[in-house]
C-alpha cells in the first residue's frame, strides 16, 4: 500500500527539525538528563548482575511481562464494544458514557483502587485476577479514546457494501473493520501495555506478595532498602524492553496505517436491534464504570452505618475539633491541581501538536522522536524524581524544590498521550489531498495547514483535554518531587487514606469525589466538538 | 485575557512560597509526607518559634521516611533543608552510614506498632483478644490475622522485626506457624486497615487482628463522628516494636546555627506537647503531659520489642528475602 502512504511533502527540510525542536529540547532537559544523571552516578560495574541474581528478580520480570500481556488483551477485548457504540451512534447520553469511560483512567489508582479492592470477593484480594480486573477497568478508556474516532472515520458505505456481497457481521469485523482500525488498534494496545508493564497502585492496594511488577520493585529497593543502584538496573531494564516494544508497535502502527477520509460517519440507532445493542452496550459500560466511582462518593456520605454531611463540613475547616486539625486543606489542593493541569495541558497540547506534525512530516527521524516521548512512560517515576533531585541542585539549574517542576512533569507524561491522539489522524490524510492541494497551486506551507494541520483540529481538542485529566489525577512522578506547600488533591487524598480514623478516611472520599467530578467536567467538555457528528464531515 | 490567565497560572501560590519577604532567615525543614505543612499544632508551636526568633520554617514533603532518608543520601553534602525530621530506628543506620547529618541527630519522638483487635468482634463471641506473638499462633485465632507486605510497607517491617527481636534465629519457624495459622498479608497499611480489618469505623473488612499503631485506638476516638466516649479497637500489648524518630541538622546547611536553634526547640515542651495530636505520636520528653485521649485509650507497653539500628540495617534485606520465601510457599 506504499502509494497511499503520504508522499513527499514539499515543505522545507529544516521544517521537520523545527516543529520537533521544543519536544526535543524538553525531553533532553528534564528527562533524558536527570535519569542519564542518575544513571552514571550509581551504576557500578557488578551492579547489573548483583540486582538480577537476587532472589525473586525472576518471578518478578515473569509477572510483569504476563501480566502486561494478558491485561493488554483483555482490555483490547473489553474496550471494542464501547469503542463501536461510542464511534458509531449518536444516543442521548453519549458523552456521559465516554465521560464516565474516561474519568477512571484519570483518577490517581491510590484512590479508586481502595473503593474497587472492597468490591472484589474476599477470595480475590491480593490475587492476580484483581490485578488484571482493575487494569481492564482502568485502561478501557485507552482503546475507547484512540480507536473510535478512527472508527467513526471510516464511511458507512464500506461495511454496507461488504454486507451487501454477503458477508457475515463477524466477517465484516476480521476482514473489513480490524484491518482498518488496525492503527488504532496497534497505538492503544502500546499504551495499555506500558501502563500495566510499569503498573505501581493496582499492583500495590490489589496484588498480593508474588505479584510484585519491576515498577513496584524498583520503588521499593529505592526507597525502603536504600539500593538504588539495583533500582536503577531494573529501571533501564524495563526501559530497554518497553522501548523495544514501543519501537515495534510503533512500525506496525504506521504500516497498518490507511487512508480515510477524514469525515466522521455517526447516526442514531436505527431499527429495534441496533437500538438494542446501543443501549445494551451504553447500560453495562455504565454500570460497570460507575459502581466503583459511586462507591467512593458513598464512602464520603456513609459514616459507620449512617448517613451524614461530616465529611463534607468539616472539609475546609481548619479544626477539626478544639485542638484537633488534619491539616490538609482541600480547596487550596483543588486550585493547586487546576492550576497545575492547565499550565500542564498548555505545556503538552504546544509540544504534542507539533511533535505529531513533525513526525508525519519526518519519516526515519520522526520515529525516534516518537518513540523518545514515549519514554518517559516507560520510566520508573523513582528514577526520574531521584534524577531530577540530583541534577537540578547547582545553580544555574538549582531547581529542586521549585514548583513549576511538578507541571513540568505532568506535561512530560501527558505529551505523549497528546501525539498518539493525533498520529492516527495525520497518518490517515489520504496524499491524494495534499496532491490535490498542491495541483491546486497551494503553496507548501499553505497546502500543509489546509490538509494536515485542520486535519486534527478536532482531536487536538481531546487531546488536550485528555492532558490536562492527565495532570489533574497524576500521583506517581508528584510524589518522587520534593514539595513545599504545593500539595495537589491525589496527594492530598493519599495524606488522608493514611490516617486511622474514619472521618479522615471519608474525607480522602470526598476530595476523590470532588477530583472526580472536575475530571468528568473537562472531560465532558471537551467532548462537545464530537458531539456534531455527520454535520460536521461536510466541512472537512 | 490572555495576558491575565498567563499570570493567575505563573503566579506560585500563596501556601507555596513568599515567605522571603520578612528580612530573617529562612530554613527549610525536610519531612515525611504525613508531617502537616500548616492547621495543626505543631505548625502553630512553629509559628511562635518563627515570631520569637525571627527564622522562618519552610516544610518540604520529602515522601515516605525511605523515599526521605534515600533522597538525603544521594544528596548529603548538599542537603534540600538545613533540618531533616522523622528518620525512625529502622533508617537510622542508613543515615548514618550516608552521613547525611551534621553531627548526631536526636531522638524526638516514639510510637508503636502492634497488633490492633475488633473489641466487639472478640466480645460478641466470648473469646479472649490476643495479647502477646505467641498467642497469635492459637487455633482461636486462625485466620484472622491481617498484616502488611515488610517489603513495601514500614508497619508490615516494623512488625517482622519485632518477630525477629522476640524470637532470635527462630524467627523463621514463627512465621511458618503463624502462616499455617492463616495470616493474610495485605499490600499496605492502608488495604489492612480500612479494606481486611473489622474494626475500624468506616472500614469494609471481616479481619478482627490487624498490624497498625498502637496510637490507632485513640485516632479512631478523634476522629469519629459523633465524638465517642470508647475506643472501637485496642492493642495487644505484647506484640509491639518500638519505633523512635530523629531529627537533626542537615550536613551542608548554610544556616547552621538556625537549624540547630530549630531542632532544639523541637525537643523544647512547647512543641513537644503538640506532637501526640498532630503527629499521633509520642512526645519523648517524659515529662510532657499528655491528651486525655492518649492517656485513656493508647497502649504504651512496658517491654515493647526493639533492635539495634546496626543490627536491623544489616539484617533487613536477607530477613525480607526469607520472609518472602515462606510465606510464598
Amino acid at each position: 500500500m506504499a502509494a497511499d502512504r503520504p508522499r513527499l511533502n514539499l515543505l522545507p527540510g529544516w521544517a521537520a527539525p523545527l516543529l520537533a525542536a521544543p519536544a526535543a529540547v524538553g525531553l533532553a532537559l528534564f528527562f533524558l538528563w536527570p535519569v542519564g544523571t542518575l544513571l552514571a552516578r550509581v551504576l557500578e560495574p557488578g551492579s547489573l548482575t548483583r540486582t538480577l541474581r537476587a532472589a525473586g528478580i525472576g518471578e518478578v520480570l515473569w509477572f510483569t511481562l504476563w501480566q502486561a500481556v494478558v491485561s493488554t488483551l483483555l482490555t483490547l477485548v473489553a474496550g471494542l464494544a464501547p469503542a463501536y457504540v461510542l464511534a458509531r451512534y449518536r444516543f442521548p447520553g453519549r458523552r456521559m458514557v465516554l465521560a464516565l469511560v474516561t474519568v477512571p483512567f484519570m483518577l490517581p489508582t491510590v484512590v479508586v483502587g481502595a473503593a474497587f479492592l472492597s468490591l472484589l470477593p474476599s477470595s480475590w484480594h491480593h490475587t492476580a485476577q484483581a490485578v488484571l480486573v482493575a487494569h481492564v477497568y482502568f485502561n478501557i478508556a485507552v482503546v475507547v479514546r484512540l480507536v473510535s474516532p478512527l472508527w467513526a472515520a471510516i464511511p458507512f458505505d464500506i461495511t454496507a457494501a461488504a454486507r451487501t456481497l454477503g458477508a457475515s457481521p463477524s466477517r465484516v469485523l476480521r476482514h473489513v473493520l480490524l484491518p482498518l482500525l488496525r492503527p488504532a488498534l496497534w497505538s492503544a494496545a502500546t499504551v495499555v501495555f506500558l501502563f500495566t508493564f510499569t503498573s505501581y497502585g493496582v499492583v500495590r492496594l490489589l496484588g498480593g506478595v508474588g505479584t510484585t511488577t519491576i515498577e513496584v520493585e524498583v520503588a521499593r529497593r529505592a526507597t525502603q532498602l536504600g539500593d538504588v543502584d539495583g533500582a536503577a538496573v531494573l529501571s533501564v531494564l524495563q526501559l530497554a524492553v518497553l522501548s523495544v516494544v514501543v519501537l515495534v508497535a510503533s512500525s506496525r502502527q504506521r504500516r497498518a496505517a490507511v487512508a480515510l477520509a477524514g469525515a466522521e460517519f455517526t447516526r442514531r440507532p436505527r431499527g429495534r436491534r441496533q437500538r438494542v445493542v446501543v443501549a445494551g452496550v451504553a447500560a453495562v459500560t455504565t454500570a460497570v464504570m460507575a459502581v466503583p466511582l459511586m462507591t467512593m462518593v458513598v464512602r464520603s456520605l456513609r459514616l459507620d452505618g449512617r448517613w451524614t454531611l461530616v465529611a463534607w463540613r468539616t472539609l475546609g475547616r481548619s479544626e477539626f475539633r478544639p485542638g484537633v486539625s488534619l491539616g490538609v486543606d482541600p480547596l487550596a489542593s483543588l486550585f493547586v491541581s487546576l492550576r497545575f493541569a492547565v499550565l500542564a495541558m498548555l505545556l503538552s497540547a504546544t509540544v504534542g501538536t507539533l511533535a505529531a506534525l513533525a513526525i508525519a512530516l519526518a519519516r526515519r527521524h520522526g520515529r525516534l522522536l516518537d518513540v523518545g516521548l514515549m519514554l518517559p512512560l516507560a520510566t520508573s517515576a523513582v528514577t526520574v524524581g531521584l534524577g531530577v533531585l540530583i541534577t537540578f541542585d547547582t545553580p544555574p539549574v538549582d531547581w529542586r524544590a521549585e514548583w513549576w517542576l511538578i507541571p513540568v512533569g505532568h506535561a512530560l507524561v501527558a505529551t505523549p498521550f497528546v501525539v498518539r491522539a493525533l498520529l492516527p489522524a495525520l497518518r490517515s490524510i489520504p496524499s491524494a489531498r495534499r496532491d490535490a492541494a498542491a495541483t491546486l497551486g497551494a503553496a507548501p506551507w499553505r497546502a500543509w495547514w489546509e490538509v494536515d494541520v485542520r486535519s486534527i483540529a478536532r482531536p487536538f481538542v481531546g487531546a488536550a483535554g485528555l492532558a490536562a485529566a492527565v495532570s489533574l489525577g497524576e500521583f506517581g512522578a508528584t510524589t518522587f518531587l520534593t514539595r513545599a506547600g504545593r500539595e495537589t488533591l491525589p496527594i492530598a487524598i493519599a495524606r488522608l487514606l493514611a490516617r486511622a480514623g474514619e472521618v479522615p478516611r471519608a474525607q480522602a472520599f470526598a476530595l476523590a469525589t470532588m477530583l472526580m467530578a472536575v475530571t468528568a467536567l473537562i472531560v465532558a467538555v471537551v467532548e462537545r466538538p464530537l458531539a456534531g457528528g455527520v454535520g460536521d464531515a461536510r466541512g472537512a | 485575557m490572555w495576558g491575565a490567565l498567563a499570570g493567575a497560572l505563573l503566579v506560585p501560590s500563596a501556601a507555596g512560597c513568599g515567605d522571603e519577604s520578612k528580612g530573617g532567615t529562612t530554613i527549610t525543614l525536610v519531612s515525611y509526607s504525613s508531617f502537616p505543612d500548616g492547621g495543626t499544632g505543631i505548625n502553630e508551636a512553629l509559628d511562635e518559634f518563627s515570631a520569637d526568633t525571627g527564622i522562618t520554617v519552610r516544610i518540604v514533603d520529602a515522601g515516605d521516611a525511605g523515599t526521605m532518608v534515600t533522597k538525603a543520601a544521594l544528596t548529603a553534602g548538599n542537603p534540600e533543608g538545613d533540618v531533616m525530621w522523622g528518620v525512625d530506628n529502622t533508617l537510622l543506620s542508613a543515615a548514618t552510614k550516608g552521613r547525611i547529618f551534621e553531627g548526631d541527630p536526636v531522638a524526638v519522638d516514639f510510637g508503636d506498632v502492634c497488633v490492633n483487635y475488633d473489641i466487639a468482634w472478640f466480645a460478641e463471641r466470648d473469646i479472649a483478644p490476643p495479647a502477646t506473638l505467641d498467642d497469635l499462633l492459637a487455633p482461636e485465632y486462625a485466620d484472622l490475622l491481617v498484616v502488611q507486605d515488610p517489603a513495601a510497607s514500614s508497619p508490615g517491617l516494623a512488625f517482622l522485626i519485632a518477630t525477629v527481636a522476640a524470637k532470635g534465629k527462630a524467627w523463621p519457624q514463627y512465621w511458618e506457624a503463624l502462616r499455617d495459622n492463616g495470616v493474610e498479608v495485605a499490600g499496605s497499611w492502608d488495604t489492612a486497615y480500612f479494606e481486611r480489618f473489622s474494626g475500624a469505623a468506616g472500614g469494609s473488612g471481616d479481619k478482627p487482628l490487624v498490624v497498625s499503631y498502637g496510637t490507632s485506638p485513640p485516632a479512631e476516638v478523634v476522629f469519629a463522628d459523633p465524638p465517642r466516649g470508647d475506643a472501637p479497637t485496642g492493642v495487644a500489648a505484647g506484640t509491639c516494636f518500638r519505633q523512635v524518630e530523629y531529627a537533626g541538622v542537615l550536613r551542608g546547611t548554610e544556616h547552621a546555627d538556625a537549624a540547630r536553634r530549630l531542632v532544639e526547640f523541637m525537643t523544647s515542651e512547647r512543641f513537644q506537647r503538640e506532637l501526640p495530636l498532630s503527629l499521633f505520636v509520642y512526645p519523648i520528653d517524659p515529662a510532657v503531659v499528655l491528651p486525655e485521649v492518649f492517656t485513656r485509650f493508647a497502649v504504651v507497653p512496658d517491654a515493647p520489642y526493639t533492635l539495634d539500628p546496626e543490627q536491623i540495617a544489616a539484617g533487613r534485606e536477607e530477613w525480607l528475602e526469607q520472609w518472602r520465601r515462606i510465606v510464598l510457599d
